[in-house]
Parts: structure tokens; sequence; C-alpha cells
């Protein structure tokens, strides 16, 4: 299990700071939810720990300083997936999937057997096994979200990287995704970081939870830490109710203002 | 069903086959009255080993020799070229509007040339015009490349294009007057820009080199243009180098398509549709798109050769206007018969 520290990290795009000294930790083997406004930082800071965007900082994989590993080195250590990843609609989910391998394949070179062994036991384990032949332009919004996750899950990297895997899904579907995210982790022993804009989803699957407002920490530790009222109220401009559940997770809840 | 695309023997056998028919066909039409059965004994006594009495006359023999195989040679590798180009350009920018000229090598090629046909008076015959349009092809790529560079952050695709067509149009301007000094070239100077395929042997072993090297650099390529299908993003996720290949695929195409404007001047169509039918027909994988669309491209500039040759004779059409004439109507009925959902 690979543990995860990042430090300093600062990303300014456009000469405008999006991302300023960002510090986080998750132990091997957790899930960390980072939340935060619209437009907070939540998906600069997942591409800059991935390595696909340029940051100052360092992050640091176990002991290992990710800016010093050559990329193919990188791609085997973090799966990334974006929010709205690129599905060409005439690939296969098989051959989408298998791009997963790219890290281990050179240059110039092909797939292995060993290549497409991966690929078909990992549809196998997330049900896809009888979309394989399927294009990816005749796929419903769940099964897009499932396939997503195996071209990452095929890339055998002990962290995955995954912004906002539940957007544009419905409340079962974000739910199996969530589920499936987390017996994954906890069967591979996979260190998990989503960003997720649903709160109260996110006090729920998180170990340790990070809010980020304006580039910068706003609050991080356990999800009783983080969600709170007044937090909430000062970073979102929401009025919520926070709840302790009976597991002992908090539970967020929307309330109309008062007029 | 099939859960990966991969090119298929059969796929790759038909293309080679409708070539070699068409190859054919193009060696039997023309102006000359040759009769077909003779033609084809000779074509198979100059095989090696095969001995055939065609009975054709020397005259016949070395029309068929000089003029009609150099010219179906010459069609099917600018063909072949523009083609697979185009397809390459098409995955390196993500869009299928893109062809070989989008990024300045028509423009570049049309200057360089109408300046040798006006100022120099250069003579069709020789090599100052395969020279001037092969650098002018390749400075106006450079030129969009690197105005790209200048204004864009780092290898974007979207200011690329931009670049390519400020480059286009101010190239089509700086042309466009220089075509002016010199109105009594004019039909010079169209003819080459609606091009021809006929240019006899000299031509044929002039392109092959660049041919031959383009070629295998973009057939290479092939698994990595479907990695970087999924977005820079998530090829730089990968352990790609996003702007590295798209440079190398770029500078293979590039020289593809300059090589191809050199010997055969500003031919159109063959780029943006053969790749498409390609995909229609055959699957999306970039190691299908680019060995069928080099097959695809060359049989169908024979073809449309052919038919330049034939309908108007002793008359030809511009090849040009054929394929745009005949690639039309057969590119919508293939998107008519091959419906996709779109994303």
């Amino acid at each position: 299990m690979s543990r995860i520290r990042a430090r300093d990290l600062s990303v300014v795009l456009d000469s405008r700071t999006v991302l300023s000294e960002v510090g986080l930790r998750v132990r091997g083997g957790d899930w960390l939810a980072v939340i935060g406004a619209n437009g907070a930082g939540k998906s600069t800071l997942l591409k800059a720990v991935a390595g696909v965007l340029p940051c100052s900082g360092e992050v640091l994989i176990d002991d290992t300083p990710v800016r010093r590993l050559k990329p193919r080195d990188r791609a085997r250590l973090l799966a990334y997936a974006p929010q709205a990843p690129a599905l060409p609609a005439d690939m296969t989910v098989f051959d989408y999937a298998l791009l997963g391998r790219t890290p281990y394949i050179p240059y110039l070179g092909r797939e292995s057997r060993h290549d497409r062994e991966v690929t078909a036991s990992v549809l196998e384990r997330l049900d896809l096994a009888p979309f394989a032949a399927r294009t990816l332009g005749h796929l419903s919004g769940g099964e897009r979200q499932r396939v997503v996750l195996a071209r990452a899950l095929v890339q055998q990297a002990p962290v995955l990287l995954l912004d906002e895997p539940t957007t544009a899904l419905d409340l079962g579907h974000q739910q199996q995704v969530l589920e499936l995210v987390d017996r994954l982790r906890l069967a591979d022993g996979l260190t998990v970081v989503t960003t997720l804009h649903d709160l109260s989803v996110a006090g729920q699957y998180a170990d340790s939870m990070m809010l980020i407002s304006a580039g910068r920490v706003a609050a991080s530790g356990a999800p009783a830490d983080v969600l709170t009222e007044e937090l909430i109220d000062k970073h979102f401009g929401a009025r919520v109710r926070v709840e302790t559940r009976p597991d002992g997770r908090p539970g967020v809840h929307l309330e109309r203002p008062c007029h | 069903m099939r859960r990966s695309a991969r090119l298929r023997p059969a796929a790759l056998l038909a293309a080679v086959g409708v070539l070699l028919a068409s190859m054919v066909a193009g060696l039997l039409a023309g102006a000359a009255d040759i009769e077909p059965g003779r033609v084809i004994l000779q074509l198979l006594d100059w095989l090696p080993i095969v001995s055939a009495d065609s009975g054709l006359a020397p005259v016949e023999q070395g029309l068929l020799w000089e003029i009609r195989l150099p010219r179906v040679l010459l069609g099917a590798v600018v063909g072949g070229l523009l083609a697979i180009a185009g397809a390459a350009y098409q995955g390196v920018f993500r869009n299928p509007l893109a062809d070989p000229y989008l990024l300045g090598a028509a423009a570049g090629a049309g200057l360089t040339t109408t300046v040798v046909i006006v100022l120099l008076k250069g003579d069709t015959e020789s090599l100052s015009i395969p020279a001037a349009a092969f650098v002018g092809a390749v400075g106006g790529v450079l030129l969009a490349y690197a105005l790209g560079n200048v204004a864009g952050r780092g290898g974007g695709t979207a200011t690329l294009v931009l670049a390519g067509v400020a480059v286009t149009s101010f190239l089509t301007a700086v042309q466009t007057f220089v075509q002016q000094l010199g109105v009594e070239d004019l039909q010079r100077i169209y003819g080459w820009i609606l091009g021809t395929v006929d240019g006899g042997w000299g031509r044929v072993t002039l392109v092959l080199p660049y041919a031959a090297v383009s070629v295998a650099a973009l057939l290479v390529h092939g698994r990595l243009l479907d990695v970087l299908s999924v977005g820079d993003d998530e090829a730089v996720s990968l352990g790609l180098n996003a702007a590295r290949v798209r440079l190398a695929v770029l500078l293979a195409a590039s020289l593809a398509t300059a090589a191809a404007v050199a010997v055969s001047g500003l031919i159109g169509f063959v780029g943006i549709v053969v790749p498409h039918v390609v995909r229609r027909l055959a699957g999306g994988s970039y190691r299908i798109v680019l060995p069928l669309s080099l097959l695809g491209g060359a049989a169908f500039l024979v073809l449309g050769d052919v038919i330049a040759r034939t309908v108007l004779a002793p008359a030809e059409l511009p090849i040009g206007v054929v394929t745009a004439f005949v690639g039309a109507p057969f590119f919508v009925a293939v998107l008519r018969m091959t419906k996709r959902v779109e994303t």
C-alpha cells in the first residue's frame, strides 16, 4: 500500500494562481475526498498530483519523488481519471481499457498477451466482460464510468486519482460506482483520492477529507472535523444542518434559508 | 462481435485487391486504343520469369512502359500519401475535418510554385517546380508550427489550427499578388494547382524515397495515435509524452504531404474523404485507418485518373476536379450506408 504526501503544491495558469501551497497526506490504503466550491481548485490539485499539469512543490509516493520519475514509471504508480474523459465513440470497451497498459508497452511496441490478460480480468471483475466488444458510443452513463474505472485499474497503479467519478450519474449509479471503488480499494490495498461534489456522499466514503477554498487548504482531517455547519456556510455559502449518523459519520442536509 | 479492433487480414487483402484492380484498369485505359488482352499479356511478360507474347508493336509497348505505367504508379503513390497524411492529421488534431493542407502546406507550395512559374519562367518539365513546391509545403507547415508555438502555451492543437489558417490566408494573398504580375502564366499556374499525376518515371523515382520514409514513420505510430485519441491529459497520465508524439506524427505527415504536392500539385479531397470511408467501413483504430487509407487513397486516385483521362478523351479533365466530383457523392453514399452514433 502506497502513501501519498505532497508539499507546497502551487499551480499558476495564465499568470493566475489557481492552487497555492497545498499539502496533503494520505495513508496507504486510505480514501481521501477533496471537496470545495466550484472553481476552488479541486481538479487542479488532482491534476498536479497526477503530474499532468506543471506545478511547483513536491509529490511523494511512499518516499519516491514523482517529479524525478520518468513519465512511464510515474504512470505505473499513479492512475488518473479526469472528470470528463474523452471517449472515442467507435472504440471498443476492450480497446479503451487496454490503453491502461500504455506505461508497460515500449514506445513503438505492441501489447503483449499479458497486457490483454490483465485487461480481460479487470473487465471480468467489473462485470464489463459482456460489453468488451461494444463501442463506447453505445454505453449508458453508469457503464461509461465503470469503463473509465476499468482503464485506470488496468494500469495496475497502487494510487487511484479520480476526478468526480460520479458526475452525471443518478443516485443508484453513484452508489454503485462508489461501492465498487471502495471494494476494489479494500481488496487491492489501493490508495484513493477523489474529488466529490456531494458532501454527504463524500462524508460516507472518505477516511479523511480536505476542504479547498480559493486554491488553499481551508480544513482537513476526519470527515466530522471538515463537514461542519460553519465551514460549509463560510466556503460554500450554503445553509446546511449537519447531524451525526448512526455509524458516527456526518450527514449533511440542505436547509432553505428563512424568508 | 470483435472485442478488439485490429487490422483483419481479410480487410487488408480486400484493399490490396481493390488497388491492384484499379491499377490494371489504369493501364488498360487511355487515349491510344490498345487491346486489353494484349496489355495483360504484355504486363505478364514484364514480370520476372514469366514470358508471354503480347504481339504489341514496340510503339505500343513504349507507350505502356513510358506513359501509362509511371502514371498509374505516381497516382497510387500520391493518393496513398495524401490519404495517410490526412488520417494522421485527423488523429493529431482529434478533428475529423483536418486534412493534409490544414497547416499551410498547400498555400506554401502554391506560393513558391507560382513564384517559380511567373518570376523565373520555370519550366514544368524540369526539377525546379517539384523542388519549389516541396520547399514551399514544408516552409508553410514550419511557419504555422512556429507561429502556433509562439502564440499558444506548449503544444495546444487549437492554436496550431488557427496558426495554420492565418498562414494559409497570408500565403494565399501573396500568391494571388504574384499571380497578378504574370497573367500570361495563369493557365500554367492553374494547371499546376489543379494537379496531375502525369509525370513519367522521373517523378516516380523522385517521390519514392520521401514516400517510403514518411509512410514507415506514420505506420509505426498507429497505436500511439489511438492513445492520443483519449485526450492529452490522459495520454500524459498514461506516461506518454503527448507533445512529442504529436510532433513526430506531424513531421512525418507533412513530409508525406510535401512529397505528394511536389510531384502532383494540389489534389484535394483524397486526404479528407478516404480516411473517413475507411473508418466507416473497417473501424476507427489508427492501426486500421493508417494502412487502409494508404491503400484506399492509392486506389481512389488511380481510378480518379482513369476517369480524368477517359470522360472527355482525348482531352483530359484536371484530376482535382474528378476527385471532388466523384468523391463527394461517393462519400455521401458511404455516410448514408453506415449511420453511426455521434458523440
